[in-house]
């Protein structure tokens, strides 16, 4: 039986930069794939002959410290340039925000815009310095330990009184207040609100964290703008791929993880390796996981090996995915009502209210009336995804549940498919006519198909009580488990989901110490 | 509503499948609660009844304990990992004393599982645990916990005289049960089943039958025992008796870990002495992590069992480890007059650091409504105040 350092379940980037930096430090590392590709929600699949899609369609806070660390610019990645967030309205008149500035509204907007940006990059400052590191847990803490509390205090307080006040009043209001507090245009304000409740359990009036998580967002580069690198995604992928294998990690796919090998004798419990679906086994001196946490424990360790109160906090993590995916194989290139390219990532939501009443329905098990949409059309930045002459317009449709009422029947199915489209052709007449093939992967299917629980991205819902120190729970905040030798390294670790990288780098860093 | 009608009908409290002749024979009607059902006090004298207990037999009223049926092929494991002892190891027929603990050790409750059959087992304990038991199902996929506090009947029969007077009732065989084993009879048209356990130190049984049965089995027991001395006891004898054998109390020696609010108010098993229910070998129990440290280190506390010097039982006393009563190193958590050992006893929580050194304990008395306190001696006791062999014998002694 072949023994390794450590095995990393799951090749997407959070496990593939793990590997990447535990191979670099000397240790052999395996890395298993359950699925027939490396990528995890950032691998492409051919969703219709010739075209090709990914559930992550942009990048908007991947570290540049790891791209640099794993020199993933010899690798094939350059990270691309920001691109615009367009706020679409149907008559034409749309609304661009890119950088510190915002066309298509009144010049007061414009100029309350540059104002309110330079005060959330302002406060994302404050968060930034603590995406690579592990928050300490609470309590018999080291002197690193505390000062990194102090750091972040400090980093605080040396915005001086007003700031920080102000800081403090802002970071649990609901979007929407902070919204209408700034801006009078609606597209604007939905807009903007966008990232706060992208991939979440909120809408604009959801109190405590959606503001944080908008501050969050901007802790990447472009102040958290939105980019596709020149070959889309998939380069990134390609780039963590072989560095992680250039490394001398060993990259397994088509290799599901059936259970973690946990022995145990009166020394308590050891993660000792895995056994595959196909009843391969492995040792290692310890197991990462970038499963989701209820995956990894329940499926994976079993509950038998964990502790009953442990157990049931993980069980009430809220992990329900509310984002469904659209691909749609398109012609040509699709024409927007008012605009030259579509080449930003353009948003219809046309008030906040819009994504509020979306909400109102999923809560209750619909799928939305009016959805609201996010899309990219990433053909343009890596040709490799359509044949020749032809697009792929990939889209974030929200909020859609995964456990809809009634279930997800091929109606059903096709009835979301049929109002996301009509909704899109409000903005882009010309669209239906393109339409060669589509595919609409809703939160279930992105369960099934990446074995992500709830088909949630962040694998664990972003609020306060399961942030920093707190994610995804305590006793397993620090990339440790309750299992010696089993460790997280998913987006369901601190700073967590998002094409981010930061679990898989913090995680290694603790393997390492 | 007229003033003669209950405010709050949900409120009264509920009769126990023996209610009926528990009533006839009270001569005080002098009742408290217990779950939500009546339970005695006592029936005429605690202490009397008390002798009863120690002398002859006497039945106490256990239905209101609560009583869980967990079935299933994962039940072992389920209980395996919820309890600190070894389950794997009990066998059919058999019962075992067991402690449950929250991730931190703090005891949650004690009880006793019943190993009734293949995959199936009876939890008894002292208050409500279906929630924390339902967590510990989470995750599991086959195993099924069932609430049955309300239709088995349970009755303690304990006394020296016990073992004679189901022999009279018919019950063949019963001369081979050992402590905590079980055995079942065929009783009318339903099925008696008889543990040998009990929470007075003296031989004695525990019945159990599905709650219709309930008066059927009380009039069979009473009608045989009428020559062996046969008498109900309440609480107050009970709690005597638990006393003298060294048995715990919940809301006297501990606080159930999931009802405390500060989170040194509960205790782990080694503080309450209860350390050799945990086996540390089993590799997996709800706790385990933090028992463990706490071996390394040792409990801030350990229950002991004291024999006061004097007479007055030290009931709320506070425990010194000098005479002039200026270092409090614990306190008193029950106290008694102990007609058996012809001395005041106690069970007292005592800082572990100090338990082996000099115990002083200021015992609080009244006489005559006047107040007084005296500075008494203490000495630690390691073994039960009363064990007497025949509690254990089997076959045990006829009378």
């Amino acid at each position: 039986m072949q023994h390794f350092d450590t095995i990393i379940i799951g090749a997407g980037h959070n496990g593939l930069i793990c590997a990447s930096y535990l191979a670099k430090s000397g240790q052999k590392v395996l890395v298993l794939e359950a699925s027939d590709r490396v990528g995890g929600l950032a691998a492409s699949h051919e969703f219709h002959p010739g075209f090709k899609a990914s559930i992550a369609q942009s990048i908007n806070q991947f570290s540049s410290k790891i791209a640099s660390d794993l020199n993933l610019a010899s690798h094939g990645y350059t990270p691309g340039e920001a691109m615009a967030t367009i706020g679409l309205s149907a008559d034409g008149n749309n609304v661009s925000i890119n950088g510190d500035t915002v066309t298509g509204v009144s010049d007061k907007d414009a100029a309350s815009y540059k104002k309110y940006r330079k005060m959330m990059l302002k406060y994302s400052g404050v968060l930034k310095p603590f995406s690579l590191k592990t928050i300490p847990r609470i309590g018999n803490n080291s002197l690193a330990e505390m000062m990194l509390f102090g750091k972040m205090g400090l980093g605080l307080r040396m915005m001086g009184k007003e700031d920080m006040q102000e800081f403090m009043r802002m970071v649990t209001l609901p979007t929407r207040d902070l919204m209408d507090e700034n801006f009078d245009s609606e597209v604007l304000k939905a807009a903007l609100c966008w990232d706060g409740v992208a991939g979440s359990t909120n809408a604009p009036r959801s109190p405590n964290h959606s503001v944080l998580m908008m501050l969050y967002r901007m802790t990447g580069d472009h102040g958290g703008d939105h980019s596709l690198p020149s070959g889309g995604i998939e380069s990134l992928v390609t780039a963590l791929e072989t560095a992680a294998e250039s490394a001398g990690a060993e990259i397994r796919t088509s290799a599901a993880v059936k259970q973690i090998t946990i022995d145990g004798d009166e020394n308590g419990l050891k993660a000792s390796g895995i056994e595959l679906a196909s009843g391969e086994t492995f040792t290692a001196d310890r197991v990462v996981s970038t499963a989701d946490p209820k995956t990894t424990f329940f499926d994976l360790a079993g509950v038998d090996n964990l502790e009953i109160g442990f157990t049931n906090r993980v069980n009430r993590l809220n992990t329900n995915g509310y984002v469904a995916k659209l691909h749609l194989a398109l012609s040509g290139l699709p024409e927007f009502n008012g605009l030259d390219q579509p080449d930003g990532r353009m948003i219809i939501a046309p008030e906040q209210d819009t994504i509020e009443f979306a909400w109102d329905d999923a809560k209750y098990g619909d799928a939305p009336e009016n959805p609201v949409i996010e899309m990219v059309i990433p053909s343009l930045s890596d040709s490799s995804m359509a044949p020749d002459g032809q697009h792929v317009l990939s889209a974030n449709v929200m909020y859609v549940p995964g456990n809809l009422n009634g279930g997800w029947t091929d109606e059903a199915r096709q009835k979301l498919l049929d109002r996301v489209i009509d909704e899109i052709a409000k903005y882009a007449p010309s669209i239906r006519g393109q339409i060669v093939g589509s595919e609409l992967l809703t939160p279930a299917d992105i369960e099934s198909n990446y074995g992500v629980t709830g088909g949630h991205w962040h694998h664990v819902e972003f609020s306060l009580h399961t942030m920093m120190m707190m994610r995804p729970t305590y006793e397993a905040a620090q990339y440790k488990t309750p299992i010696s030798g089993l460790y997280l390294a998913g987006a369901g670790s601190h700073p967590g989901g998002g094409l981010m990288g930061g679990p898989g780098h913090n995680a290694a860093h603790e393997i390492l110490k | 509503m007229t003033t003669n009608q209950l405010r709050y009908p949900d409120e009264e409290l509920r009769h126990s499948p023996f209610h009926e002749r528990m009533v006839a024979l009270s001569a005080r009607d002098s009742w408290s609660a217990w779950n939500g059902y009546k339970l005695a006090n006592n029936f005429y004298d605690g202490e009397y009844e008390y002798f009863c207990i120690r002398n002859m037999c006497g039945t106490y009223d256990v239905s209101p304990m609560q009583k869980y049926e967990i079935t299933g092929s994962d039940a072992e494991r389920m209980l395996d990992r919820l309890v600190t002892r070894d389950i794997t190891k009990l066998r059919e027929d058999r019962v075992t004393y067991v402690v449950w603990c929250t991730d931190d050790g703090r005891v949650i409750d004690d009880g006793t599982i019943f190993k009734t059959g293949p995959q199936k087992y009876m939890l008894t304990c002292g208050s409500p645990c279906i929630a924390w038991f339902r967590k510990a199902c989470f995750g599991y996929k086959d195993v099924d916990v069932k609430d049955v506090s309300d239709t088995i009947a349970g009755l303690a029969f304990q006394g020296p005289t016990s073992y004679s007077v189901l022999k009279a009732m018919g019950l063949d065989g019963v001369e081979t049960l050992k402590p905590f084993g079980i055995m079942n009879f065929p009783f009318k048209e339903t099925e008696l089943m008889v543990s040998r356990t009990g929470f007075t130190g003296d031989l004695g049984y525990e019945l159990w039958i599905d709650a219709e049965h309930a008066l059927d089995l009380w009039d069979a027991l009473y009608a045989a025992g009428e020559d062996y001395g046969i008498q109900p006891f309440g609480e107050e004898a009970l709690n005597m008796a638990r006393m003298e054998a060294g048995f715990i109390m919940p809301y006297m020696e501990f606080a159930e870990a999931l009802k405390t609010v500060h989170f040194e108010h509960d205790q782990t098993p080694a503080e309450l002495g209860l350390d050799w229910l945990v086996d540390f070998k089993k590799p997996r129990f709800n706790g385990r992590a933090a028992l463990l440290k706490e071996k390394e280190t040792g409990p801030k506390y350990t229950l002991c069992k004291l024999d006061i010097e004097g007479n007055k039982p030290a009931e709320g006393a506070e425990i010194y480890s000098d005479k002039d009563c200026a270092n409090q190193i614990g306190y008193v958590t029950s106290a008694m007059w102990s007609p058996v050992v012809k001395a005041s006893i106690a069970l007292a929580m005592i800082e572990t650091k100090h338990k082996d050194g000099d115990l002083w304990a200021e015992v609080y008395y009244y006489k005559e409504l006047r107040p007084y306190k005296k500075v008494a001696k203490c000495t630690l006791q390691n073994k039960p105040f009363y064990a007497p062999p025949h509690a254990k014998k089997t076959p045990p002694d006829p009378f």
